[in-house]
């Protein structure tokens, strides 16, 4: 079989597969993100116990493996009396995961703002919140996109994980392909090219995208 | 099903786990080892001065880290008998390992180069040293230092994928426990076991690897005592 036939046969599954595996990466994306946000600046809080908690989140979710989280959140949960859906399963254990990861690019994001700004803030007789939300929150985005960049790329790269708790993404299409064809070179092939492109073409651009609104932001340019 | 932790059939499972919990180390280190040597290659092939290479390089480079490592064992499992090579899982999932994790470590080794100041270069070729000598004597004992965190994060990254292994066969710590919680039915406690040896291991890691980096920037007159 030419690979244009095997195209005209089983591509439409495969994009089928895809826009599973886009919604993935969207919620999965939204979830790490808001979570980055939250423990990384709970990290940072005073608060022994504040700042414990989202130790022991981001040491336990950066310690364990992604595969185990997810296996975790869907088999054994539902013995816990929590049953979820394998996607949503799967976006929560990614979420949560980059989530810890996410924190500590956020944690040194916010150390990375300069002194002066802190100082100025200080001197303004600014509340530690308004100080927070109107002055160090803003600059910390040019500095902790680019990291936040590499992180997404990974985030894409693991949603591949989720055909493991049988959710119906490009993966899963693509070893379903496979055991009733066994046309691997092609089934895995397409699937792998998929990615790539999803990656190069689409992700990477609209990060480096939103980087350089990022610097302008904050009236840096870069190249 | 109930969601109690039983205790005997945990400690029933945890020898067998913690066997299990030997293959995945080997396997991390074994992936490990071919992926520090393949790094190597891949430098190689972006340092050369021919353009061309380089290109193609980069572009090998680029598609690996940019798809999943999951889909890749598959690839390898699968694909290469369709062209006459039969290979054992292990095999398999260590090449694959190997290949992909040699791109992000190829990276490590190409930051750690031009970590070190262009000066020291310079300096060399007054000397009039070598090529070879000036790698040898001068910028890869400066270059070592700087590669050690970077090349530390992706041991414990590999330690950590080393489950992926478990979808094409390898009998590692993660296959272990689906394979005793299909027997008993019950997914609790191998799973959980599983969790907490990978804690077990990986947090010590980590926390050594700080301290390394941490000596590192300290000999290299990056950070100073009072600061740490």
């Amino acid at each position: 079989m030419s690979y244009f036939a095997f195209l005209t046969e089983h591509g439409p599954t495969m994009l089928l597969g895809t826009v599973t595996t886009i919604k993935v990466l969207i919620c999965a994306t939204i979830l790490y993100v808001i979570i980055s946000l939250i423990f990384g600046l709970m990290r940072l809080s005073k608060n022994p116990i504040i700042q414990g908690t989202a130790t022991v989140y981001i040491e336990f979710f950066r310690g364990t493996s992604l595969l185990v989280q997810l296996f975790w959140f869907y088999y054994v949960l539902p013995f816990f009396g929590l049953t979820l859906e394998a996607f949503t399963a799967g976006v929560v254990a990614i979420g949560m995961n980059f989530g810890a990861y996410g924190a500590e690019i956020v944690r040194g994001g916010v150390l990375a703002v300069p002194k002066g700004q802190w100082e100025g803030a200080f001197a303004l007789n600014f509340t530690p919140a308004k100080r927070m939300r109107k002055i160090i929150i803003p600059q910390i985005f040019p500095i902790i996109l680019p990291p936040a960049a590499n992180l997404t790329v990974e985030l894409l790269k693991a949603t591949a994980l989720v055909a493991l708790v049988t959710v119906v993404d490009l993966t899963f299409e693509a070893k379903q392909i496979n055991s009733i064809t066994w046309l691997s070179a092609q089934c895995f092939g397409t699937a792998l090219l998929i990615y790539y492109i999803i990656s190069r073409f689409f992700l990477v651009p609209f990060l480096r995208w939103l980087e350089v609104l990022a610097a302008r932001k904050v009236g840096k340019e870069i190249k | 099903m109930n969601a109690e932790w039983r205790w005997d059939f945990a400690i029933e499972i945890l020898p067998q786990m913690l066997l299990a919990t030997l293959n995945t180390i080997l396997a991390a280190g074994i992936g490990y080892a071919i992926a520090a040597i393949v790094g190597l290659l891949f430098l190689l092939g972006q340092r050369t001065p021919i353009k061309i290479v380089n290109i193609i390089n980069r572009e090998i480079v680029e598609f690996i880290r940019s798809t999943p490592l999951l889909i890749q064992l598959f690839f390898v499992y699968f694909v290469l008998p369709q062209f006459g090579i039969t290979l054992s899982a292990w095999v398999c999932g260590m090449i694959t390992i190997g290949l992909h994790f040699g791109t992000y470590l190829s990276e490590v080794y190409r930051g750690a180069l031009e970590g070190v100041p262009k000066t020291q270069w310079e300096a060399c070729r007054a000397l009039n040293f070598s090529t070879f000598y000036t790698y040898r004597k001068i910028v890869l004992p400066q270059a070592f230092p700087i590669a050690i965190p970077g090349m530390g994060n992706y041991l414990v990254g590999i330690f950590k994928d080393t489950p992926l292994l478990s979808t094409i066969g390898v009998a590692e710590l993660f296959h272990a426990a689906t394979a005793v919680g299909g027997y008993h039915y019950r997914y609790l406690e191998p799973y959980t076991i599983v969790g907490l040896i990978f804690l077990m291991l990986s947090i010590p890691a980590a926390i050594w690897i700080r301290k390394i980096e941490k000596n590192v920037n300290l000999a290299q007159g990056k950070i100073k005592k009072e600061q740490l």
